[in-house]
């Protein structure tokens, strides 16, 4: 009887320190449900049509991030090859592969979707990249570990990493947020001259391109790119040429990636409070059994 | 007074030619590390640390064949996803030992442990090697803590898992150092460590298989699934447990010396009871993978070369090593359910890849493959492993008991 009560109330002390134990560690949790979708958040919209595919905004982009200048400036041979934005490179206008019903050449500009529910955000275990009240993903380079989750995590293929370095940055365009603090206008749309870029607050770019397709039924393909696609963009992009000869990739569903993690990482603290008292309870029921089954042995022996 | 100052040197002296030398002369010692294993290590190591030290003066770029497009590769899939499996019988053997009282398996708990230890030991060296900033692999750990992350969740388990680990195996350690004040503190530890490790087990070896939740734009529809999580903590548990065979089949050819002629037939036993239990978990897992098929309803893919070997990976290396596991324990075949074991770790080697290199970006404009370098960073730290697990298996008593501490594990 004696060794017993020792035994339980040992056992209780480890239980509270396997407990306790698990309380600390307690802490991931998911970010609260569905970000932010503020009405204001601010936003681009692209409207391919009334893209000249003249580049000042690339030459805007570098200029304003002090990055090298774009290639083959102000040279149509550029538009032989589609690019991808680079290291130095944050933002490219591309050559549709088709021309509009008319015979216009179509072009499409590309850079950071600015999510609204980030996937490379969520990815990112050291808040390195960040989606910021203002609206804007922005990146900390001094909390960068370089692991690269986010670069796969992204559907747009954004961010970049510079392999060649020996300490290595990721890098990709922040909407401008130092611009946008100042109340100015990201530099890209700033200086577009044919009003393809316009800056704006979302809700109303969402209108405005609404109304355009239905005033021009015919003109549009009847889709607001970056409305609903991977959760909702704040650069939202309406054409008259199919969507995946701009490039795009048109098999991304309305659901934001770091939705398809939350589940799993709501089951953090379950696993830490449940299997603690589970295991303790099957050492306490195996522990029983062995005694007993000692017990009967030392019985037989006496026999 | 020189008479104690000669005693003192004396005596560490007799210390380093006891514990580190294994009571030879230095160079007796240096002699006995002249085989032709050690110079099978050598060749690697003088290939491969310059190729690490490359590496980090060069940047990534230089040394792999990682690309904006595939910048994830076999350093992530091998070293780090495949690592941590295959070390998950740290665990599983805990587990089973302490929590459910099969005290017979006893014997090989040591093993088991510091082949955990040593597995996330080095997959975290692996994965320091893959980081751009590995310097900065405090910043989660300290102040910036990303817990919308699974990434971070990872980081936090594998980091206090390491621990664990370490405190788990410190009786072996202790033993070997004479310290037993310290070694009484660490085992008394035991119960709340392997329940601890279990819960970060359960967490991490899952929440690998969760960061590709984040990537049906990257995964092969037929290898993504809502149930990866599952499928990853699943064949983790065979995975240690086969690798636990693997490793006590290599251990009993290597370290023949230090074992007690009747362990032989102790040995057989356990064996055949792991490879028992790894038979109804890959039972099991192969009918979770099943689920996944269904669930994921993508049977027209089946008919594609990717198609081909996900059932290739399905039938051969899930329900074929699952039987063959059976087949051994009925027979009471031990060799054979070490073979058996060692295709199974191939086989759960083959499923991570697939999930983060090979059935990853399937869909992309150009295909990884990895480069000389790339194989010889992840191969060198690998033997590094192995000539550490030597190094302390020769040394502390894992294999067998410490004379000075009988019935010790």
């Amino acid at each position: 009887m004696e060794t017993r009560m020792e035994l339980s109330r040992r056992t209780f002390i480890k239980f509270a320190g396997a407990v306790g134990a698990a309380g600390v560690v307690a802490r991931p949790k998911p970010a609260a449900a569905s970000a932010l979708h503020p009405v204001n958040t601010p936003a681009v919209l692209v409207d391919t049509t009334r893209c000249a595919g003249c580049r000042g905004c690339e030459a805007a982009c570098s200029e304003s991030n002090h990055l090298p200048g774009p290639a083959l400036q102000g040279q149509d041979a550029v538009f032989s090859k589609s690019r991808k934005t680079d290291v130095k490179v944050y933002t490219v206008v591309n050559r549709a592969k088709a021309d509009s019903k008319q015979g216009e050449a179509r072009y499409v500009k590309s850079q950071c979707m600015h999510c609204l529910d980030p996937a490379c955000a969520s990815a990112c275990l050291a808040k390195a990249l960040e989606k910021t009240s203002a609206g804007p993903v922005v990146y900390h380079p001094e909390r960068c570990l370089g692991c690269r989750y986010c670069m796969v995590a992204c559907q747009f293929d954004v961010p970049k990493f510079d392999f060649d370095s020996p300490s290595p940055y990721i890098n990709k365009c922040s909407f401008c947020a130092e611009r946008q603090e100042q109340g100015l206008q990201p530099a890209c749309a700033s200086v577009c001259p044919t009003g393809a870029l316009q800056f704006g607050h979302r809700e109303e770019l969402i209108e405005d391109a609404r109304t355009r397709i239905y005033q021009n039924p015919d003109k549009y393909v009847h889709h607001i790119y970056g409305e609903s696609e991977a959760g909702g963009t704040s650069w939202l992009y309406i054409t008259d040429v199919p969507f995946e000869k701009l490039g795009f990739r048109t098999d991304l569903g309305p659901t934001s990636p770091p939705e398809l993690t939350r589940t799993a990482l709501a089951a953090v603290p379950f696993v830490l409070t449940l299997w603690p008292p589970l295991l303790m309870g099957l050492y306490t029921f195996s522990k029983r059994r062995a005694e007993a089954s000692k017990g009967t042995d030392q019985e037989a022996h006496h026999d | 007074m020189t008479d104690t100052t000669f005693d003192r040197g004396f005596d560490t002296r007799s210390w380093i030619t006891e514990k580190i030398f294994m009571g030879m002369s230095f160079c007796d010692y240096l002699k006995s590390l002249l085989t032709p294993t050690n110079a099978i290590f050598a060749l690697i190591l003088i290939v491969g640390v310059p190729i690490v030290i490359y590496r980090f003066a060069f940047g990534i770029g230089a040394a792999t064949n990682l690309t904006q497009v595939n910048p994830w590769g076999i350093w992530i899939g091998l070293d780090v996803m495949s690592g941590v499996a295959l070390a998950a019988g740290g665990f599983t053997v805990a587990t089973a030992v302490h929590i459910l009282g099969l005290k017979e398996y006893q014997p090989i708990v040591r093993p088991a442990l510091l082949t955990g230890f040593l597995g996330y030991l080095f997959a975290v060296i692996g994965l320091c090697a893959d980081l751009g900033r590995p310097w900065k692999l405090p910043v989660p750990m300290v102040y910036s803590y990303g817990t919308g992350s699974v990434m971070f969740e990872v980081g936090w388990c594998v980091c206090l898992y390491l621990i664990v680990l370490g405190l788990e195996f410190s009786p072996a350690a202790f033993e070997w150092l004479g310290l037993r004040k310290a070694r009484e503190w660490a085992v008394r530890m035991t119960l709340v460590l392997t329940i601890f490790g279990l819960c970060l087990s359960t967490l991490h070896q899952s929440s690998l298989g969760a960061l590709f939740l984040m990537m049906p734009h990257r995964v092969h529809p037929l290898w993504y699934s809502g149930y990866v999580p599952v499928f990853f903590f699943v064949s983790a548990i065979i995975a240690g447990m086969s690798m636990v065979i693997v490793e006590g089949g290599l251990s009993h050819r290597v370290f023949k010396s230090q074992l007690n002629p009747n362990d032989h037939g102790t040995a057989d036993t356990l064996t055949l009871g792991l490879a028992k239990g790894a038979a109804v978990v890959l039972f099991a897992y192969f009918f979770l993978k099943l689920q996944g098929l269904v669930d994921g309803g993508r049977y027209d893919l089946l008919l594609t070369p990717y198609g081909a070997w996900f059932l290739f990976e399905l039938l051969g290396f899930v329900l074929t090593p699952c039987l063959l596991y059976a087949v051994a324990v009925r027979r009471q075949n031990a060799t054979m359910a070490r073979w058996v074991a060692g295709w199974t770790v191939l086989g759960i080697v083959v499923n991570r890849l697939n999930l983060s290199v090979i059935a990853f970006n399937y869909n992309a404009a150009e295909r990884y493959v990895p480069g000389f370098m790339e194989i010889m960073v992840s191969v060198t730290i690998i033997t590094i492993g192995i000539i550490t697990f030597r190094w302390i298996v020769n040394r502390m008593p894992v294999l067998h008991e410490h004379p000075d501490f009988p019935q010790a594990h």
